[in-house]
């Protein structure tokens, strides 16, 4: 056990205790940004200018019939920016475009005195744009090579072309599945102010405070020291306000330094999922080899991300999803190609997973439709295929723990009653005609760390004060996955002080500088690495003034419960807040600074090879719904799920991560399906009328969690694992399952191909076509898909601004 | 075209002009300074802005301000005047939200289903329709609150918050 990992006595670490808010939440007395609008005087509102065209240039831009609209303050455009005009860290993201690039676009903003006025002077501004044809769908991309970016390419083991030669059985097929849509609760939303001295202060509800301040910075011409970016909290995160709230905190920035009035900008959920970027969708076209034993002989995959009109974070989320087309499969030949399609959508961006479940997808994909063909039940394949001790991923990071894997699919057979259930399943499809049920189980693996290195640190601030009361800060933000639960669980454990004696202050870049993302699910590895190391830091000292009150060595000090001893649990002891007073009085430095790297990791982005990752957190996932013949309606009903959540930091918020993961990845892969007008290049599911969400109603009617046992991480904060983002994929039994439904349907051994989404509609066409028998779109044997030559990746592709 | 109109929020009078296209909502939100009912959607799609009015859950975005006069408006946060209401507790005890966005509409909306509920009023999944109060299993539970969504997904903590409120107010068993 290393010291990182090891658990002293009386830990509140793995504690079952409510969310730090909880209070607050239940009440709705929790602030988010747009809730401090009413407690700010004098505030201006945004409104922005959209252009409803895919494609066009703007030839003219006037304002004049708007600033004479009453209320109207002023209209901000690209002549009013000081520093640089843009939104993005690589430089390809105007903030106010000259170039509309997707359907709704906005070129400028319109600041009122109130919603209304600004949404009224946006209606009175001109543009005159001369339209310029669109490219829309991913194979119309692929079709016009309108591609940007990198082209990474993961090449491993016997020559790929050789190894298919060889295989006993080689298909190939084609699969596009869908994006999807954030949807948190809270849209974008920012708060800006400027102070007597011009010091920039903007409230954002953003997931990286740090870059969205280094926007702020580049785009009014000022250093990074002349703005503080605070988030309080947000109203769901997952991804989409890692980059995305940028700009938007820019313009509100803006605003406020050239009229000198705080300004409001929150998006109204229309122009929330028209202009700010979704999950990638992809284009999959694949050749897979197996052997007559069922084993994975080699993979050759070329991967089209559709990234939308800029790169954001296409380049790290498309290196991801290569990174884990392997999923929790040993595939010895590998060769996958990666490219990303520039289409006039919004700029799609991370999403929970950030490109891993769209890899995974692919290969549960591929081995949901072989396996009939193969003569193996799905489970039969997926287990067969299963990473083994020793082996590793196709990138060249071995693979820890595999074994876990395997003891979560026993758990997850047993618990679930697997092989008694299949045969009830079974009689029941035998039995019944127009109705049919499916079973499935499958398995994730998922590495934790960002792939590029240097985001791999976090940063803490931790106070004591005279009367022992302790303050924390630290650089991640909160969103609603238990961070700062998680925080002040750790800060309580290595102070050995109660729960109660620690409160948390909100994200700010003046108090923790230079932060990662709160993203990769790395939240709580890094900045809980951090606080642990700022409390350490401070008993340290501590532990040198007990030492001479208690007549023990300093080595001997322990902090337990709140009060310090030495090594004889029944000796002297002093309460915590003695020794924190005589440390004052000894002019004993209270406070500390922490910071974190996580160690041991290298990655070449170019080469696609390294070991980019701490650890893999893994999960299995069994899944049984019940198809309509008539409609493609399903249910779920019942759903066990064992996620390796390592000793969980806390278990309540664990649980609902792997819950709540679960559901969103459903929702994903079965209802939330968003439309593109092909012609036009508009969002047609711009609402929750159009755009289905997971709601009550869709939750599978028994649903059951568990975390696996015994599953220390050495190389984390107190044996912890992440769990943001794993949970997600589990989603795949329930994909899967349908797909079983479907073939039971058709005649014994159908192969089904199926949409994503899983709709009913979508499963009602696979029904239709296993009913028909015509066999699913896998080919026998098939030729390579296309081989890009694009450049690689370069490293720089995930670094911030200022440091390209 | 304005009007003066006085609201009853969370216990609280206030006289005040609003135009009368204003949303019950955005009078809350934008004019009263009360922020707990939050904005979802602005279109009665998610349940974020659900308030009491007179006892009965509405979407307040879908609710002019100027019809909510002479009635009693309450938030989740008027919920908690006397101290937390069996909700509050109920949802702190099961973990029953995550970022807590949609957590005021949920317990506002759960105190309606619960005055329905004890009032016999039938939802799409009731089978007995002349009950005189309406037994609240997880389906009903599911169907009456499906209005509100959860985009944490924590819906599989706020079944069993609300199920244990509803069967200490005796309706369910
Ligand atoms: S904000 Fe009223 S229902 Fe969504
Ligand atoms: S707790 Fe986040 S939307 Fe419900």
């Amino acid at each position: 056990m290393s010291a990182l990992s090891e658990r002293p006595l009386g830990a509140v670490v793995g504690a079952a205790v409510p969310h730090e808010a909880a209070a607050l939440h239940v009440t709705g007395r929790a602030l988010y940004t747009d809730d401090l609008v009413g407690r700010t005087k004098g505030v201006l509102h945004a409104w922005p200018v959209q252009v409803l065209a895919a494609h066009a240039r703007v030839t003219a831009v006037r304002t004049d019939a708007a600033t004479d609209v009453p209320g109207v303050v002023r209209v901000l455009t690209a002549a009013d920016v000081p520093g640089v005009n843009d939104a993005g860290v690589k430089h390809d993201e105007p903030l106010f475009p000259d170039e509309v690039m997707f359907f709704g676009h906005a070129v400028a903003w319109v600041l009122g005195e109130t919603l209304e006025a600004a949404r009224l002077g946006a209606v009175a501004v001109e543009v005159d744009v001369e339209e310029l044809p669109a490219v829309v769908t991913v194979r119309d991309a692929v079709a016009a090579e309108s591609f940007q970016g990198g082209q990474p390419t993961l090449l491993r083991g016997p020559d790929v072309e050789e190894a298919l030669a060889g295989s006993a059985h080689v298909f190939s097929g084609e699969f596009e599945f869908a994006g999807q849509e954030h949807f948190y609760l809270e849209t974008h939303c920012a708060l800006a102010q400027v102070d007597e001295d011009g010091q920039v202060f903007v409230q954002s509800s953003t997931q990286h405070p740090t870059e969205t301040q280094e926007i702020v910075a580049h785009v009014l011409g000022l250093a990074s020291s002349e703005v503080t970016v605070q988030c309080l909290r947000m109203g769901g995160g997952f991804g989409g306000k890692e980059m995305q709230p940028h700009g938007l905190a820019a313009i509100a920035a803006l605003g406020a330094r050239l009229t000198g009035r705080p300004v409001r900008l929150r998006l109204n959920r229309a122009q929330d999922i028209t202009m700010t970027g979704k999950r990638h969708g992809f284009l999959a076209q694949w050749r897979v080899g197996f052997d007559d034993d069922g084993r994975l002989t080699a993979l050759d995959a070329t991967l089209t991300s559709d990234g939308g009109w800029s790169l954001d974070l296409s380049e790290p989320v498309l290196a991801r999803a290569l990174c884990h087309i392997d999923n929790a499969y040993w595939i010895p030949a590998v060769r996958v190609n990666g490219r990303i399609a520039r289409t006039n959508k919004t700029s799609q961006t991370a999403f929970r997973g950030f490109g891993g479940p769209q890899g995974m997808l692919v290969i549960e994909d591929v081995l949901g439709r072989c396996a009939p063909t193969l003569g193996f039940t799905a489970e039969e394949l997926r287990r067969r295929n299963f990473y083994a001790a020793g082996q590793d991923t196709p990138y060249g990071q071995p693979v820890r723990h595999a074994d876990r894997l395997a003891t979560a699919w026993q758990q997850v057979l047993d618990s679930s009653d697997f092989s008694a259930r299949t045969a009830s399943v079974e009689a029941f499809n035998a039995s019944s005609a127009h109705v049919k049920r499916g079973l499935a189980i499958t398995p994730v693996k998922f590495g934790i760390s960002f792939n590029f290195t240097a985001f791999n640190q976090g940063g803490a601030l931790v106070h004591v004060y005279k009367d022992g009361s302790v303050l924390i800060t630290h650089g991640g933000t909160e969103m609603g996955q238990g961070l700062h639960t998680k925080m002040l669980q750790v800060a309580a454990t290595a102070l050995g002080v109660p729960l109660s004696r620690v409160r948390l202050a909100p994200t700010r870049t003046d108090k923790v500088p230079n932060t990662s993302a709160t993203a990769a699910s790395s939240g709580a590895d890094l900045n809980g690495g951090a606080v642990k190391n700022a409390c350490e830091q401070i008993l340290g000292r501590l532990a040198q003034v007990a030492a001479e009150e208690l007549h023990v060595p300093a080595a001997d000090v322990r902090f337990v419960d709140g009060r310090v001893r030495g090594l004889d649990a029944d000796g002297p002891s002093l309460p915590w807040e003695d020794v924190v007073r005589l440390a004052y009085f000894s002019r004993v430095q209270l406070w500390a600074a922490g910071f974190y790297r996580t160690e041991g990791l290298h990655w070449d982005s170019a080469a696609m090879r390294g070991e980019p990752f701490k650890y893999f957190a893994y999960g299995v996932a069994a899944a049984e719904v019940e198809v309509d013949g008539f409609t493609g309606a399903y249910r779920v009903r019942r759903v066990d799920i064992v996620h390796d959540v390592g000793d969980s930091l806390s278990p309540l918020v664990d649980l609902g991560q792997v819950e709540g993961g679960f559901v969103q990845g459903v929702g994903w892969l079965t209802l939330e399906d968003l439309r593109w007008d092909e012609r036009t290049g508009k969002i047609t599911t711009s609402s929750a009328s159009t755009y289905k969400l997971p709601s009550f109603s869709e939750m599978p009617e028994d649903f059951r969690v568990s975390l696996l046992d015994a599953a220390h991480e050495d190389g984390a904060v107190y044996g912890a694992k992440a769990v943001g983002e794993p949970p997600l994929m589990l989603a795949f039994s329930v994909r899967e399952a349908l797909r079983q439904a479907a073939a039971a349907f058709g005649p014994a051994g159908t192969s089904v191909d199926l949409a994503s989404p899983a709709t009913p509609e979508a499963v009602f066409w696979a029904v239709e076509a296993a009913r028909a028998a015509e066999g699913a779109h896998v080919r026998d044997g098939g030729s390579a898909p296309p081989q890009p030559q694009g450049p690689p990746i370069r490293p720089e592709s995930e670094r911030v601004l200022g440091q390209a | 075209m304005d009007h003066q109109i006085t609201l009853q929020v969370d216990g609280e009078r206030s006289a005040l002009t609003v135009d009368t296209r204003t949303s019950l909502l955005d009078a809350l939100r934008e004019r009263l300074g009360t922020t707990s009912a939050k904005k979802g959607c602005d279109h009665g799609q998610c349940g974020a802005c659900t308030v009491l009015l007179d006892g009965r859950r509405v979407n307040s975005c879908l609710v002019l301000a100027v019809t909510a006069e002479d009635q009693e408006v309450t938030t989740s946060d008027g919920l908690a005047a006397d101290g937390p209401h069996a909700l509050h507790e109920a949802f702190v005890d099961h973990d029953a939200y995550q970022c807590g966005y949609c957590t005021p509409g949920q317990i506002t909306s759960a105190a309606g289903v619960l005055a329905e509920a004890a009032q016999g009023w039938p939802s799409a999944v009731t089978e007995d329709l002349t009950a005189e109060r309406t037994e609240l299993t997880d389906a009903e539970i599911r169907e009456r609150m499906s209005g509100n969504l959860c985009r944490c997904a924590a819906y599989a903590n706020i079944v069993p918050a609300v199920a244990d409120v509803a069967a200490a107010q005796g309706v369910r068993a």
